[in-house]
């Protein structure tokens, strides 16, 4: 797709050189990686390259060992996840992170409880909101007596989804959101994010279907053990380049390499 | 499918009714009253060991001086399972429960019987002694849930290990208060909250109890629909709602009516005519004892419990950690905060356990509440707690408390010696917990 977005003035978020290592183990490993207003940006790589961890930093529940992250142009101090909401930043998980006692609408406004002038939950007010929001995005979805560990997966992850969106995110993370989707399903997803992108929010959409990311993004990043292979728009590089350097970790020209990128030996 | 779309209310209820037709009798019975099926079983199964223990003990155990007994019997421990039910929902656990009730029984018993009045220089009856004493109490309980709380969010030692210190460490800290010696008499209004003749509320003003709570009852029930109906949700029909309202009223007031079916002893009856002038009739003076303080005071616990676990903030915290504990922090909960609050609730609660039993027995002894942790969590998971955590109520948790207690009432009255009382109850709680492990795969 034509890249519209324009990429001047401040970013969204920028990402500084992250690092995080598990015991011996270096997840993410000198990351660098930006996102500008109405923007999407995938981030790309095989199992374990470290894109979850990378932006689970970025959602305050990694603590990061190095590196600095900036919000609108100030560095941000994200750690923990209310830090995170605080700047506007929402998270999809790839484990979806839903309570699976209760049911859908305590887990869209879980930590951000609907309250009544007496103080107490304002449960009627926060189905009803949970009603309109997952109207939007699974207009069958009918369950919202039940918790959510009866739900099917595909319905679970729609609750995940509403919950990141009902509290006007200005960025938007969303970690492999249409694993458990049906096609249907899957084309809301996409149209919510162009609705969502020409809102002008950010998305940094993590996604295994190369398809749905030249579809959907504006830039690709590629991530291998933990390290950045490179960044390009998704209109420089063809699908087997990024295939190539999701699998060798090799830059093509268009793109622009990181410290993860394959060096030519001599 | 079509028309879902262009029509869904509409789509929607023919869904439902669909759904509806497939259900048994008893399966839209419980859909319209949307009662829960294990609390009715739990109420069977009460009606059931009672029936049985009735029958047994050749009339011995459903008379009104059994059951307000029995009510009495159940206050401590009941007050305990409701905060017992939030630590076990969140995945935690707190054996040291019984022993904080002995030193908190400890610290009030020394507190009004010695230290208020021969340090502090009050007179007996002073009105403070027992504000004083009751106030000790709980602040105690308090600090011992914060620091075992502390201990377990925030230094994340399992509160296994931190509670099984706990019923050590404060099982022996009962004991030397006093080098082990037994404070008595306790103060005449602390008595009150044990119950007796003069800790009962008679007839009328239990009366006028029954009443109220009735009326709370309906309007519970009236509120409850208009909430529905604010945001166009589905009612229950009206004859669901008219019969639980029903039959939720006519329990209070046989509860009350028991309760006043209970005459005082005639000694007392005739000390109190002796003191206010009252000659006693040929045939005895009827005077009832009426709902007595101490379950007064379980049932406002319960009340605040439910409450808490239903309609706050915090509540609703405590049930997600216990569903899906890193959910809940990426939710942005502060999920330690939560658990120390949670042991501190408990301590507040073993503090109210401790004045009513020490009242009871009007004396502060360090072997009091000795096991009762295991009545207390066998209450709690009998009542449908979930030791994996996450799911739990209030009531069904005192329910299972007024069921552990009528076994070993009952058992007491059909003179079953007591290692073979402990050999039921132990089998009890294992049958409860493997019916509830079925009960949960089938659901
Ligand atoms: N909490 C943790 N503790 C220890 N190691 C971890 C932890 N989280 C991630 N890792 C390790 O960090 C590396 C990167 O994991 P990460 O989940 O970020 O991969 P990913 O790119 O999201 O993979 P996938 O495509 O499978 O989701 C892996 O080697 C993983 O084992
Ligand atoms: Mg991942």
């Amino acid at each position: 797709m034509v890249d519209t977005t324009a990429r001047t003035g401040t970013p969204l978020i920028d990402m500084r050189n992250i690092s995080i290592a598990f015991g011996g183990i270096r997840a993410v490993d000198d990351a660098s990686i930006d996102l500008f207003p109405g923007e999407v940006v995938a981030l790309l790589g095989h199992n374990g390259a470290g894109k979850s961890t990378l932006i689970k930093i970025l959602s305050g529940a990694y603590k990061r060992d190095s590196g600095q992250i900036f919000v609108n142009g100030e560095e941000a101090s994200i750690s923990n996840p209310r830090d995170a909401k605080k700047y506007g930043i929402e998270t999809i998980y790839q484990t979806l992170a839903l309570a699976d006692n209760v049911d859908a609408a305590a887990n869209l406004f879980l930590g951000r409880e609907l309250m009544t002038g007496w103080g107490t939950l304002d449960d009627g007010a926060m189905e009803a909101e949970a009603r309109k929001v997952m109207g939007r995005l699974n207009p069958r979805f009918q369950r919202f007596k039940e918790p959510v560990v009866k739900l099917s997966g595909g319905q679970r992850q729609s609750v995940a989804i509403a919950r990141a969106i009902l509290f006007n995110a200005r960025i938007l993370i969303m970690d492999e959101p249409t694993a458990a989707l049906g096609p249907q399903e899957t084309a809301q997803v996409g149209e919510l994010v162009m609705q969502l992108k020409a809102d002008g929010i950010g998305i940094f959409l993590i996604s295994h279907d190369i398809h749905d990311v030249f579809e959907l993004a504006d830039r690709v990043c590629v991530m291998k053990n933990g390290q950045v292979v490179g960044t390009a728009r998704t209109s420089d590089v063809t699908q087997d380049e990024v295939l190539g350097m999701i699998i060798l970790g090799k830059c093509p020209p268009g793109a622009i390499p990181g410290p993860g990128a394959l060096k030519i030996a001599a | 499918m079509t028309d879902t779309a262009s029509n869904p209310p509409v789509a929607h209820t023919a869904e439902d009714r669909a759904r509806e037709s497939e259900l048994s009798a008893i399966g839209r019975f419980l859909k319209a009253t949307e009662l829960d099926i294990r609390m009715l079983g739990m109420v069977g199964a009460l009606l059931v060991i009672w029936v049985g223990i009735h029958i047994l003990s050749g009339g011995l155990f459903l008379t009104p001086r059994n059951l307000w007994n029995l009510s009495v019997q159940t206050s401590s421990v009941a007050i305990m399972a409701t905060g017992m039910v939030l630590v076990i929902v969140m995945r935690n656990i707190d054996l040291s429960v019984g022993s904080v009730e002995g030193v908190i029984g400890m610290v009030m018993g020394v507190a009004q019987a010695e230290f208020l009045i021969r340090v502090m220089g009050l007179q007996v009856g002073n009105p403070w002694i027992w504000i004083i004493a009751l106030a000790a109490g709980v602040v105690l309980g308090l600090m011992i849930g914060a620091l075992q709380g502390f201990i377990i969010a925030y230094l994340e030692v399992p509160a296994f290990i931190v509670t099984l210190g706990g019923l050590l460490i404060w099982r022996g800290m009962a004991w030397l208060m006093t080098s082990g010696r037994t404070v008595a008499p306790l103060d005449a209004t602390f008595q009150l909250m044990g119950g007796g003749p003069r800790g009962s509320i008679g007839a009328t003003a239990s009366w006028i109890v029954g009443v109220l709570a009735c009326a709370a009852v309906a309007f519970m029930l009236l509120n409850g629909r208009s909430q529905r109906k604010r945001f166009k949700f589905p009612l229950r029909p009206v004859w669901a709602e008219s019969l639980l309202g029903v039959v939720a009223c006519a329990a209070i007031l046989g509860a009350v009516w028991i309760a006043n079916s209970y005459p005082w002893p005639i000694g007392i009856v005739r000390q109190y005519a002796q003191r206010n002038g009252i000659t006693v009739p040929e045939g005895g003076l009827f005077i009832a004892h009426g709902i007595a303080i101490p379950v007064l005071i379980a049932v406002a616990v319960g009340i605040v419990m439910t409450f808490i676990t239903r309609r706050t903030r915090f509540g609703r915290y405590v049930f997600a950690i216990g569903g899906n504990p890193e959910a809940a922090e990426l939710a942005g909960i502060n999920t330690r905060w939560v658990t120390m609050k949670v042991f501190m609730i408990m301590g507040i609660l073993a503090a109210i356990s401790a004045a009513i039993a020490s009242a009871r027995l009007n004396a502060s002894t360090n072997a009091l509440g000795t096991l009762d942790e295991l009545l207390v969590i066998a209450a709690a998971v009998i009542g449908g707690t979930s030791l994996a955590g996450g799911s739990g109520t209030v009531l069904g948790a005192m329910l299972g408390a007024l069921l552990m207690q009528s076994l070993q009432s009952g058992m007491v009255l059909l003179g079953i010696d007591s290692p073979l009382q402990s050999v039921v109850v132990g089998a009890v709680l294992v049958i409860a917990v493997w019916l509830d492990t079925v009960y949960r795969k089938r659901v």
